[in-house]
């Protein structure tokens, strides 16, 4: 059904755009060098202090490459989100409209940019690298938590991404308010949640529901206690808190849609 | 097909006047009600802004109407938009539903999986319309490349891969050149007439209308300003009609009872003449005429629809000026 119809929107585009290789190859280069000078920040950082907020090298760069995987997943899908605004004011969004499919889906599928691939490879090979060297006392349910984070943390990061963007059916210029958003919890959750002021840690922790990307399993992971005190199970419930995440955003989007298709553009 | 009851859009407009904001009503529908019945060809003319895009958006199910009452194809578009989908066409002249980047047939492709076409329906439609629209040549280019004709024919097979009931065609033929546009013309007649797909249409082209739609509305500041056969229009707003008579020498215009004569030209060699459509018949005219004077050549001329329209705005405006 449905589900045949939209890997054959993701190969089209996917074609579309291998009719332009050069700057497909540009882009990819540059999206594994972006990755790259986060990853120099933090290691330039440990030059000078052993620990932060209590965690080490290795274990800040679990958290980060748990978290630079899932945004670069919900980026290469949700991203595209971004052109909502030129969709609106091209009259695209209504092509959209005129199909018996879901708005949402057919934009996520119709302009997913293979370049982002770059920045998941970066993020996995991080990843690769800080689990050989954190001490984990692996068990199969260890296993199971290091499949179901990044896979998780990009439903989380999706969600957000669906909700700031919708802001775009309101305000057309909304794109810098989601952006912060977007690139700003991405910021936030590649760091030990600890190491921030507690009203930016209550809002990008549980509102936007950020530390469940990678804080909180990389936790639960190390075997650690959550220096701000919540139990260890919080570490095991972030595929919960995605699952709800992407409930509460298809609601937000769908009552975006319904006020575009109330007042129009 | 298409049931409407008074409908009608309202939008709000924000005027600013420095920091303040002030929202402003605007009435872009206002109480438009018309039947359209299956296998009708139907002209909605009107000048920009009269509220023809917002009634076809409308219609397509993309703007959910202030208040009335709407049925496309037995279905309410505001609420059932994607079962409406399926069962309608729509083609905008400014905007594409093509993919840009892919060769035309793969858009074709897609399409079909979209709304799960069989491949035995696919392919007699696909080949129906490249033959008919002359696209074989085409099938392989990428959208971008293609000029805006071949992209036009492209749209409209795009939009009946799915064998819709009704086609929606917003300025289908705006920015294409005269050949492309008879191509289109005669390709859209040939499914209306043969297929029974039912046709609506918006334009500026008053030939479309001539050549496709026994049927023409005219909006204007929303509401319906008529609604008929092109030719009952153009004989209750512009009852007359003018003879044009060549004479084979210079000289003065026929006098016969009940015409007008409006002007000569060529010193006399030329005269225009207006008639009565309900009074006289032209050929009753020509007996009279030739009885009177050598005729060279003769011409009947009826009113240009823009005449048409335009006859109906004035006659709009001075029964409101009435009111």
């Amino acid at each position: 059904m449905a589900d045949v119809i939209y890997p054959r929107l993701i190969g089209a585009r996917l074609r579309s755009q291998l009719s332009y290789r050069a700057s497909f190859a540009m882009d990819f280069v540059t999206q594994v060098i972006a990755q790259c000078y986060e990853l120099l920040v933090i290691l330039i950082l440990f030059t000078q202090i052993h620990a932060l907020g209590g965690f080490t090298k290795n274990e800040v760069l679990l958290m980060y490459a748990f978290a630079g995987t899932a945004f670069g997943v919900a980026d290469l899908f949700a991203g595209q989100l971004d052109n909502l605004p030129t969709y609106i004011r091209t009259g695209n969004f209504d092509v959209l409209l005129m199909r018996p499919l879901g708005t949402l889906p057919q934009i996520m599928c119709s302009d997913i940019r293979l370049r982002r691939i770059g920045r998941i490879s970066g993020a996995l090979a991080v990843l690769g690298y800080a689990l050989a060297n954190v001490p984990i006392g692996w068990t199969p349910a260890k296993v199971l938590l290091v499949i179901a984070t990044p896979i998780a943390g990009s439903v989380i990061y999706g969600a957000v991404w669906v909700v700031a963007c919708s802001i775009c059916f309101w305000i057309v210029d909304g794109r810098e308010f989601a952006n912060a958003v977007t690139y700003g919890s991405n910021a936030f959750t590649s760091y030990p949640i600890n190491v921030y002021s507690r009203p930016l840690r209550w809002f990008m922790a549980f509102v936007v529901p950020g530390a469940f990307v990678a804080y909180y399993p990389s936790l639960a992971l190390l075997g650690k206690q959550d220096p701000l005190g919540l139990p260890g199970w919080v570490g095991w419930t972030s595929p919960l808190v995605a699952a709800l995440a992407a409930g509460v955003a298809g609601l937000v989007w769908r009552f975006a849609v319904r006020h575009y298709r109330g007042t129009g553009s | 097909m298409i049931e409407v009851r008074e409908l009608r859009r309202e939008f709000k407009i924000a005027t600013s006047k420095g920091l303040r904001r002030n929202y402003k009503t605007v009435t872009a529908v206002d109480g438009v009600t018309f039947d359209v019945a299956a296998g009708e060809a139907v002209g909605y003319v009107g000048p920009n802004g009269a509220g023809k895009s917002t009634t076809i958006k409308m219609l397509t199910g993309i703007l959910v109407p202030t208040s009335g009452d709407i049925r496309v194809s037995g279905v309410d578009p505001s609420k059932q938009r994607r079962d409406l989908a399926k069962r309608i066409g729509v083609v905008f002249g400014q905007r594409s539903q093509l993919w840009w980047d892919l060769p035309l047939k793969d858009s074709f492709d897609l399409l079909k999986s979209i709304y799960r076409v069989s491949s035995q329906d696919y392919r007699t439609r696909l080949d129906e319309c490249v033959e008919l629209l002359g696209l074989e040549e085409t099938l392989l280019t990428p959208v971008r490349q293609l000029s805006l004709g071949q992209r036009m024919r492209g749209e409209i097979t795009a939009a009946l891969l799915h064998a819709p009931e009704l086609l929606v065609l917003d300025e289908p033929t705006i920015g294409l050149d005269l050949e492309s546009k008879e191509r289109l013309r005669e390709f859209l007649k040939d499914i209306n007439t043969r297929r029974g797909t039912t046709l609506l249409l918006t334009t500026h082209d008053l030939d479309d209308i001539e050549r496709l739609c026994p049927r023409l509305m005219v909006i204007d500041h929303g509401r319906v300003l008529a609604d008929g056969p092109l030719d009952e229009l153009r004989a209750e707003v512009t009852p007359d009609r003018e003879l044009v008579i060549d004479l084979r020498e210079p000289g003065p215009a026929p006098d016969v009872p009940g015409v007008t004569a409006v002007r000569s030209e060529a010193n006399g060699l030329r005269h225009h003449l207006t008639f009565r459509r309900a009074e006289t018949t032209a050929a009753q005219l020509i007996t009279q005429v030739v009885r009177q004077v050598e005729v060279h050549d003769l011409a009947v001329v009826e009113p240009e629809i823009d005449d048409v329209i335009r006859k109906l705005y004035q006659r709009q405006v001075a029964q409101d000026a009435h009111r």
